[in-house]
């Protein structure tokens, strides 16, 4: 009896298994542009990955609220993968069965996995401000769009920000700088350019690693309290920021000295620590909260007012709610661009939003008409530069909200193109990729 | 009815040390041999391929290395993880640093150097037993974590940490489209499948088992327990080695140390557990539980929603996907202790009486 309802079970759920994987997949609708979401709204990445999530949701909302690009209605479907790059790989084979044109990874890692995919697939990759860095240089990295900015661009403002506060670039010659970082290729990312900086101002860099998911930090901030580093750059991801900062809290280390990534750099990573984080900063690429932007007052009004919010609404405008919102609306603004070139009102191909994303021209007309007038500066990506945008700020957290504190920073060029161009010919030379020509370029 | 071996009689003393003694067994294997490398190519789609048959091949063969270990010799190992990632990672530098260096033999020398330090790792099985060992292995997790971590001359001192490997070839055969790399595992599969199944049948696998079952009384009869338990840490370790460089190569083709991590020791584990404990078809069986059923529910789950017309959010389907699976798992550990494998032979069993059972 017992072995026969067993058997039943496990009947049904093998019908049920094969049904669900060999239906056929490509279900999406002809006349929709697909969008496909992968988010971590479960595990230790969850609390900055939720809002996140919500922005970018939010987003693709607002567009069919307002009619669509250019009448093509947006579909979208979301795939948990809790940062896990396995499960990220198998979101992204699921979604791109389904007729996805542009991928968002929201990882380093799973973008390490997916920058081989992309080109067979046919399928740019979108890493707004993260991502790997060396793949700015689009004649290599073809379907690799780091749009506003890297890690790299990240770090090199860190150092220019730091040598503001003291003074002048001569004067970090002897200063000691710690970077604390998660420890996967996220964290490992700005390395190359601080040691670069390093040798360049004489000072000394210090790293110091946070095992995964970085919620056990006491070695690490014995070895600050022992050290003192006249600064700190804290390159966390998750619980990861949040610990640190209470664990900067409990050593004494002044806050005021401790400068983020942007991924460390939002609500949910001071919040519980509230005053105590009071003078910590982070690095924006590009914006920070922005509650009384036009862009976020139309969402309030056309999608949330509505009830259509996919996440709480107080949250709307908050530093990675505008994260999100602004990577969805750099892929919807490569569909637009591509579809100037191939055909108004039309459901774009993979290869199309590649050509619009790296034919992407937002001016400050274009901005201030979408409603982001004072969050963004012009982007504009080409063929070698499929970065678009090096701007950089700083805003630092008073007890209650983020603040700006620091003008706009632009990454040295000088610094970082040669390391760039380096390290894009050595990926080209071990995957045996041809650069490509101004020829092909121009295609 | 279909299922029985009246009238098979065997005339010779090959017949009787077959494999698969009853005919309809040796027919179900090669038919499903066939089907996987004949008709499943025609039926499955691209996602199939990546994201379910892939990835199920390569974590059976693991599971099936840390069979012969767990299940075979008892000898509980947490350490499977780092002996994928030092298969995965030797593979990587036998392929970047010698020039001309073909696939295959990259893959199995990474296996081999799995081997060597699945010997060292091994050495405290000789003084420890059960958990002190399961925590002796769990050293090799760490050590291993830490060393592709932070040292750079294993990841060819690649900034980010993350490795990948170029275009996959073997004896000219350019293996990248989805159907060629399941092909691929497929075939290192099969081929370890039979060599695991035909070491468990010989005087090695009758030592492992001795060695399981009771170690001082299998050393009594003449049975050495260091070659015993070294050896089934070498071919163990060299099955995950292989399974690590395949997954590395063929599923993801660019890692980070985190893809081996203390989560895959222990889903391993568990794969043996719930699979069946000293059971090849086990391993597979395990594989197949834990690496698709989540997948599985993480789709089923918005289907069945939609059918009662509530749909549920991506969160949502996250948590109830651990908890189905949570339970899942415990409700076969109590109904069937011994694992699917368990199941697979009872129904064997039934269906030999069958329509007539007494």
């Amino acid at each position: 009896m017992k072995f026969r309802t067993l058997a039943l079970a496990a009947a049904i759920a093998s019908v049920g298994l094969s049904s669900a994987v060999f239906s056929p997949a490509a279900s999406a609708q002809a006349q929709e542009q697909f969008f496909p979401v992968l988010v971590g709204r479960t595990g230790p990445v969850a609390p900055n990955a939720v809002p996140w999530a919500n922005g970018y949701v939010d987003y693709l909302k607002l567009i069919n609220a307002q009619g669509g690009i250019n009448g093509v209605k947006l579909s979208y479907e979301e795939c948990e993968f809790g940062y896990a790059t396995d499960r990220g790989v198998e979101c992204y084979e699921r979604l791109k069965g389904k007729g996805a044109t542009v991928f968002q990874p929201l990882s380093t890692g799973l973008t390490f996995a997916l920058t081989d995919k992309a080109p067979v697939d046919k399928i740019p990759l979108i890493t707004a401000g993260y991502g790997r860095s060396e793949s700015q240089d689009g004649s290599v990295f073809t379907w690799n769009f780091p749009l506003l900015g890297t890690y790299w661009v990240a770090a090199d403002v860190a150092i220019q920000h730091v040598a503001n506060q003291l003074g002048g670039l001569d004067k970090l010659k002897g200063k000691k700088i710690a970077l604390v970082y998660h420890d996967s290729p996220y964290g490992k990312e700005p390395i190359p350019v601080l040691q670069e900086r390093a040798k360049l101002h004489g000072f000394d860099l210090q790293l110091l690693p946070v095992t995964a998911p970085g919620v056990e930090q006491k070695s690490t901030w014995l070895q600050v309290r022992r050290d003192r580093p006249d600064y700190l750059l804290l390159w966390g991801w998750g619980v990861m920021t949040s610990t640190s900062i209470k664990e900067a809290q409990a050593t004494g280390y002044p806050r005021e000295k401790m400068l983020g990534i942007w991924w460390a750099g939002a609500e949910p990573d001071v919040k519980d620590v509230g005053a105590g984080a009071k003078g910590y900063s982070a690095l924006a690429l590009q914006h920070g909260a922005e509650p009384n932007s036009k862009v976020v007052k139309d969402m309030l009004a056309m999608v949330h007012d509505k009830g259509q919010g996919t996440g709480p609404k107080d949250e709307v405008g908050s530093v990675l709610y505008m994260r999100g919102l602004i990577s969805a609306m750099l892929g919807v603004e490569g569909v637009r661009q591509a579809q100037e070139r191939y055909g108004k009102g039309k459901v774009m191909t993979g290869e199309q939003v590649r050509w619009g994303l790296e034919n992407l021209n937002l001016d400050q007309a274009k901005l201030d008409a979408m409603g982001f007038a004072g969050v963004m500066r012009p982007v504009q990506t080409s063929c070698t530069d499929h970065m678009g945008s090096s701007w950089v700020r700083v805003h630092t957290w008073d007890g209650s909200k983020w603040a700006f504190s620091s003008d706009w920073y632009q990454a040295d060029d000088k610094v970082l193109r040669p390391m760039v161009l380096e390290a894009a010919s050595k990926y080209a030379a071990e995957k045996n990729i041809q650069r490509r020509t101004a020829e092909q370029c121009a295609q | 009815m279909f299922y029985r071996e009246n009238g098979q009689f065997k005339t010779s003393y090959a017949a009787d040390q077959q494999i698969f003694t009853i005919a309809q067994d040796k027919w179900f294997v090669w038919g499903l041999i066939a089907f996987a490398a004949l008709a499943v190519p025609m039926l499955a789609d691209e996602y199939m391929f990546r994201a379910i048959l892939i990835p199920f091949l390569v974590l059976s063969l693991a599971a099936l290395g840390v069979n012969l270990l767990v299940g075979y010799c008892g000898q509980i190992t947490l350490g499977a993880g780092a002996f994928m990632a030092i298969g995965a990672y030797a593979a990587y530098n036998f392929m970047v640093r010698i020039d001309g260096m073909p696939l295959v033999l990259a893959m199995l020398l990474g296996g081999v150097s799995a081997a060597a330090f699945g010997i060292l790792f091994g050495i405290p099985s000789l003084r420890v037993r059960g958990l002190y060992l399961a925590v002796a292995t769990l050293a090799a997790q760490f050590l291993c974590d830490w060393a592709f971590l932070r040292i750079g001359w294993f990841t060819n001192n690649s900034s980010s940490g993350s490795v990948s490997v170029a275009k996959l070839e073997m004896l000219g055969w350019a293996i990248d489209s989805p159907t060629e790399k399941y092909l691929f595992c497929l075939a290192f599969v099969v081929v370890f499948a039979f060599i695991g199944k035909n070491l468990t049948r010989a005087a090695i696998g009758r030592q492992w088992m001795a060695i399981r079952d009771m170690d001082v009384a299998a050393e009594v009869i003449g049975i050495r327990p260091m070659f015993a338990k070294l050896s089934a840490f070498a071919v163990s370790s060299f099955f995950v080695g292989v399974a690590g460089a395949l997954w590395g190569f063929v599923h993801l083709g660019s890692w980070e140390p985190a893809a081996f991590s203390v989560d895959r020791s222990f889903q391993l584990l568990f794969m043996v557990i719930i699979g069946g404990m000293g059971s090849i078809m086990g391993s597979f069986f395990g594989a197949a539980f834990i690496v698709i059923l989540p997948i599985f529910l993480n789709q089923f789950l918005p289907l069945l929603g939609s059918l009662v017309g509530v749909t549920v959010s991506t969160a949502g389907i996250s948590h109830a996907e651990l908890i189905i699976f949570g339970s899942l798992i415990i409700f076969f550990l109590i109904v069937e202790p011994h694992g699917l494998a368990r199941l697979w032979s009872i129904a064997k069993q039934k269906l030999r009486l069958w329509p007539f059972p007494h």
